[in-house]
């Protein structure tokens, strides 16, 4: 390996706490050469973003590193003085920040924000610096970048933002680029572009790289070199085609098993018991032991060293290295449909929000957020809606268990019509259909305690049952989503991510839905935790029978947990099928284009990638025609003149388009 | 029967009523972990502990000022019924009664035995003399005042604070040992907590500042049986007695008056940004046009008018304090009217940001009624403004009382306050030697009371309001961390 440009070690950076101090960055040490990619990746609190900022010394205040050293290029850089620390940060280290929304300045306009760094750095004005930033702004694909130097950043899409951003960060031709969760804010297949551009740079101007990230998809698309964080300690070093052969910590393996792509033969995910563990631990050997199927007397003795297992690979661990189990092809779910007459039966929904303007407020025109979708679940079956973020799949959903005023369409659930419900009729009904959201920290009152928030469902619905008959009720339900009963007097901040959406999940259950819409569940939830929720939910469909309509914008979850899929573009469903047809042959440019983009891990699931070009347009305007002609590579004149009628491709699998794959 | 007779003042009742509402609010805190864990965080503030026995020892004034009856005399022969007073006094009048009997005829300085101004004289052999007279009271009990004034005193306050050491040494121990059971500690224990500053409650603060003022009352109370400690007025009355009279009248005026305000503010915010729509448009051009005319014109217009109203019918009150008190009840009211717009505002805000959390989008799929969704999950969730407004505006409702008192559209002129006695001490300033005691005592007296609610207010400020919290934590707690990644993909 040739010499490093950062080398970190024994790095600790310290939180001064009230009562101790503790240690997020506990003793971290790697080295990146020029030319490499680097990724460190962890689940959320476990250091990885602290240990960026270290590098940079952008710590907030009362946070420091106390111990260890970080050379770049042989300069010790906590040794540097503050002015001469920001003559490093943008021309020597850049970073990209993780939401470009919020870390572009809105009053400045974009071509201002990369000039500032070239004046600032490089010392280049007036039309030097234009030129530059023009170039800079090509390089990173921004189409027609003259006029966009003139414009702001709300002028522009995320997707855009982040390339702004990037350009910004090579204005000072760093050396070290630091990428802090680069796409995670960003949909799929913008992400795709972004990463691309990212690999891309990094070969061109031969920069090393630090990627910061929580997903593996992510690393095996662009890193050498992997670092697994745990609890702020590296646990795992390793090459990145050695590590995604056969990872060797238990941690990483972990990892890899809970992802929804690798079910046991059970048909379950494998899970990592417990939570991340919260900072203040006092820890006695290895952190892990606590979670650790593989844990052995030795393991709480004494801290664990780092073990060379080989060159550039090194473990956290008392174990040597192992095989990983053989991946177990996807558990079939039973694909044959029943022909019953479905649960719920939902024909033509519009969602339109209306647009308002001037003194008295006078609708002009409307957001077509839902605009004619017709979906089915069977009683015990899930239904997955999956698209990109402003396709309106959170809108069908809120529409359906009737959040949200709906414009036209038939809701038909036992016989009955949702839609055309009001008042005292449609909440005796609200029993049959409830809902799941993604924020667990916002979906539950901070005021009130578990017993409350569980039994207000059960107050309002079932006023059949007396005070002693609800506390029975919720004792069952805190059991049946494997959370102790003595957690109904506690308040919900005093839960982790994962089991706050299992108190979400038991107050839907408190009134014995048939349906449960369940909004991207686990989009906010760290790996580890999220296969145990993906478990309980599909635990919960076996034994209650239950029908989930679950939106979600992740493949991989949507292929464990579903039996049908639905593909969602700008309020239209435009295929929908099976979940192995659609998945494996997806016949709709735009649902091949979303499925090439995840990003993907060795081996499994390789596609050729298919690039998307520009954003989803708006649903106030949607394109005449197929909307999804102005990006489709198979466009042709009919797709812009009409919108294309359902064709049938098989067994339940329809696509709307006029070329679909066959 | 009783010697006396209660009477309950329009502002007593709503005194009675303000500690109903905090006697509710102290039992539903003590069940609720949320609403009882800010307390805490407000009882370990050193600001906070250090004016909570100032503002203590005001409060329990005022409240003494808020019981009021009427003396009876008993009944003579052959009259049945006892026959009660014209006065309507209260149980503060009654324990200072010496500070309220004790008038002199005109101003006097500060522990003077002598008038303030030279008075005509005839001497018993019929001559006549321009001189200083004696006090009937102050320094009465001297032969020889211009000699044994300074050893008196003196010997009056060592008195005084050998009784604040006994006293002050009894709360300590109280204080202490209460804290101790509460930690499970010893006495010694305790103390030597304190000694090491391992305390989470700022003992020492807080002791050092309940001494200060036992020992500065104690001082103030053995002076002023024979002296007037703060002089008197223009018409002989104790300074000491108005300014402990005055404390009253800014207490109502700043707590009543959120009172009334709270309702308005409270239902109107929520309503606007819960509904939206059509309600929010009719709530919000109310408070607009409520809020763009000048609130001294509105208030002065009211009073105004409701003097009128006053002086037209004198039949409706029975004694001066009666008229005096309807007065201040209406001057809170009309306060109150003008002064909701800005909490309400703050509410709709709040209210609109929390309509849309997914817990209210939970429970309106469970079909729970609107009305009960603002009660049960957006009251709570904006109580904490109410809190921090409500303590944030008293000291600018007691400021606002001495302002229109003495603009003289504030309470009754035969009200005791400190915007009247300001206002009376304004005419005396170009007096020479100058009058300076009463605006003094106003001063201090009122700046002690404004200057201890806004420590107590900002305490309670850091500890209910969520951003507060979170520029805590981002220096020093553990919470420093990046925030929660909003999305968290599995690979695929």
């Amino acid at each position: 390996m040739s010499t490093p440009i950062l080398s970190l070690s024994g790095v600790r950076t310290t939180v001064r706490g009230a009562d101790a101090d503790l240690h997020p960055v506990d003793g971290v040490s790697f080295d990146i050469a020029a030319g490499e990619t680097f990724a460190l990746l962890g689940e959320s609190g476990s250091g990885k973003s602290l240990t960026a900022l270290s590098i940079l010394r952008l710590l907030p205040d009362g946070v420091d590193v106390t111990t260890g050293s970080i050379h770049l290029d042989g300069t010790d850089l906590l040794a540097l003085p503050e002015q001469a620390m920001r003559d490093v940060r943008g021309r020597r280290i850049a970073m990209i920040f993780q939401e470009p929304g919020t870390s572009l300045d809105p009053v400045m306009t974009v071509g201002d924000q990369i000039r500032e760094v070239l004046d600032r750095h490089l010392g280049l004005r007036g039309a030097a610096a234009d030129a530059r930033a023009l170039e800079l702004l090509d390089a990173v694909g921004i189409p027609d970048p003259r006029r966009r130097l003139d414009e702001f950043p709300f002028q522009l899409s995320g997707g855009m933002k982040q390339r702004v951003m990037i350009a910004g960060a090579l204005a000072g031709e760093p050396a070290l680029l630091v990428a802090d969760e680069p796409t995670t804010a960003l949909d799929v297949t913008i992400q795709a572009q972004v990463l691309e551009l990212l690999r891309d740079l990094q070969k061109r101007l031969g920069m090393a790289m630090l990627l910061i990230t929580h997903d593996l998809g992510i690393v095996a698309g662009l890193a050498h070199r992997v670092g697994v964080m745990y609890a702020g300690q590296i646990v795992e070093l390793a090459p990145a085609d050695r590590f995604f052969a056969a990872p060797d910590h238990p941690y990483s393996r972990k990892l890899f098993e809970s992802l929804p792509t690798r079910p046991t033969s059970a048909g379950r995910l494998s899970v990592i018991r417990g939570s991340v563990p919260p900072l203040g631990q006092v820890w006695q050997g290895c952190r892990f032991a606590d979670r650790c199927d593989d844990v052995r007397p030795g393991c709480r003795d004494a801290d664990i060293p780092m073990k060379a297992l080989e060159p550039g690979h090194a473990i956290r661990c008392i174990l040597g290295s192992r095989a990983l189990p053989p991946a177990v092809a996807s558990a079939p779910l039973d694909a044959v449909v029943k022909v019953a007459s479905p649960l719920l039966d939902v024909h033509d929904l519009r969602v339109h929000f209306p647009i308002r303007k001037g003194l008295i407020r006078r609708t002009v025109g409307h957001v077509r957020a839902v605009d004619g979708v017709s979906l089915s679940i069977p009683a015990g079956r899930t239904l997955a809606l999956v698209g990109e973020s402003g396709c309106g799949k959170t809108t069908v959903g809120k529409g359906i268990v009737r959040l949200l005023p709906l414009a036209t369409g038939r809701i038909m659930m036992n016989g009955v019509d949702l839609a055309t419900l009001d008042g005292r009729a449609l909440r005796d009904r609200r029993r049959d259909f409830q809902i799941i959201f993604q924020d667990p920290f916002a979906s539950l009152d901070p005021r009130m305690r578990v017993s409350e928030i569980l039994e207000e469902g059960m107050t309002a619905l079932r006023p059949d049952l007396d005070a002693s008959q609800r506390t029975a009720a919720v004792d069952a339900l805190l059991t049946s989503v494997g959370l102790a009963t003595e957690a109904k007097g506690r308040y919900p901040h005093e839960f982790s991510g994962g089991q706050r959406q299992r108190l979400a999940i038991a107050r839907a259950l408190a009134v014995e839905p048939k349906l449960i819409v369940c909004d991207e569940p686990t989009s906010a939830l760290d790996v580890s935790v999220q296969a145990q929720i993906l478990n309980l939910l599909r635990d919960l469909q076996e034994r209650l029978g239950l029908a989930y309509l679950f939106i979600s914008h992740n493949i991989s979850v949507v292929r464990y947990l579903a039996h049908d899929v639905a593909v969602m573009y700008l309020g239209r469903i435009v295929e929908r099928g099976p979940t192995e047809v659609v998945l494996r042959h997806p016949a709709h440019p735009y649902t091949e284009a979303l499925l090439s983009a995840v990003p993907a891990l060795h081996g499994i699931d390789a596609r050729a990638p298919i690039r998307l070009e520009g954003d989803l347009p708006s649903p106030a305007a949607p394109p005449a025609g197929c909307h999804f002609h102005p990006r489709c590579p198979r466009a042709t004149d009919a797709c812009r003149r009409e919108y294309p009628s359902a064709v049938s491709l098989g067994p339940a699998h329809t696509v709307h388009c006029l070329h679909p794959t066959r | 029967m009783l010697p006396f007779k209660p009477i309950l003042l329009w502002t007593d009742m709503l005194v009675l009523l303000l500690i109903a509402a905090v006697i509710a609010f102290v039992v539903q805190a003590r069940q609720h972990e949320h609403l009882r864990a800010p307390w805490r965080k407000v009882a370990r503030s050193t600001g906070g502990m250090i004016a909570a026995p100032v503002l203590l020892a005001f409060l329990a004034i005022g409240f003494l000022d808020s019981l009021h009856f009427q003396r009876g005399t008993p009944p003579e022969k052959g009259q049945a019924e006892m026959r009660y007073g014209p006065d309507v006094l209260s149980v503060l009048d009654v324990l200072v009664e010496h500070l309220r009997v004790q008038q002199e005829r005109s101003f006097s300085a500060p522990f003077a035995t002598h008038a303030h101004s030279r008075e005509t004289i005839t001497r018993p052999d019929g001559s006549q003399v321009r001189e200083f007279p004696r006090l009937r009271h102050g320094g009465s009990h001297l032969a020889n005042p211009e000699t044994d004034r300074a050893a008196d005193i003196g010997q009056r306050l060592l008195r005084a604070l050998g009784i604040s050491t006994v006293l002050g040494v009894l709360a300590s121990v109280m204080v202490v040992g209460t804290y101790a059971r509460r930690r499970g500690l010893s006495f010694d224990g305790a103390l030597a907590a304190m000694r090491e500053g391992n305390v989470d409650i700022p003992i020492g603060p807080m002791l050092v500042s309940a001494l200060l003022l036992i020992t500065t009352f104690t001082m103030l109370f053995a002076l002023s049986g024979v002296y007037h400690v703060f002089g008197t007025d223009k018409v002989g009355q104790d300074v000491f007695y108005l300014t402990l009279k005055s404390i009253r009248t800014a207490l109502v005026i700043g707590t009543a008056t959120t009172l009334v305000m709270l309702p308005f503010a409270v239902t109107l915010g929520m309503l606007a940004g819960y509904f939206r729509g059509r309600i929010d448009d009719a709530i919000q051009y109310l408070y607009t046009t409520l809020s763009s005319i000048p609130d001294v014109l509105l208030i002065a217009a009211a009073v105004l008018m409701m003097q009128v109203y006053m002086d037209t019918h004198p039949e409706i009150f029975d004694s001066v304090t009666r008229r005096a008190d309807f007065r201040l009840t209406f001057l809170c009211i009309i306060l109150g009217v003008t002064s909701w717009t800005g909490l309400c505002r703050l509410l709709r805000g709040e209210t609109l940001k929390l309509r849309e959390q997914e817990y209210v989008l939970a429970a309106q799929a469970f079909g729970v009624s609107h009305f009960r969704i603002l009660l049960r999950h957006i009251l709570p969730n904006v109580f904490h403004l109410v809190i921090i407004t409500t303590v944030l505006k008293f000291s600018g409702l007691v400021l606002a009382e001495a302002v229109l008192s003495y603009v003289g559209v504030g309470v009754d002129p035969a009200m005791n306050s400190f915007g009247t006695m300001i206002n009376a001490a304004r005419l005396e300033m170009a007096r020479e030697p100058i009058v300076w005691w009463s605006l003094a005592a106003a001063f201090a007296f009122m700046l002690l009371l404004v200057l201890s609610a806004n420590l107590f207010a900002d305490a309670v400020r850091d500890a209910f309001d969520p951003r507060m919290r979170a520029v805590r934590r981002g220096s020093r707690a553990k919470q420093a961390k990046v925030p929660p990644q909003p999305r968290v993909a599995g690979a695929a």
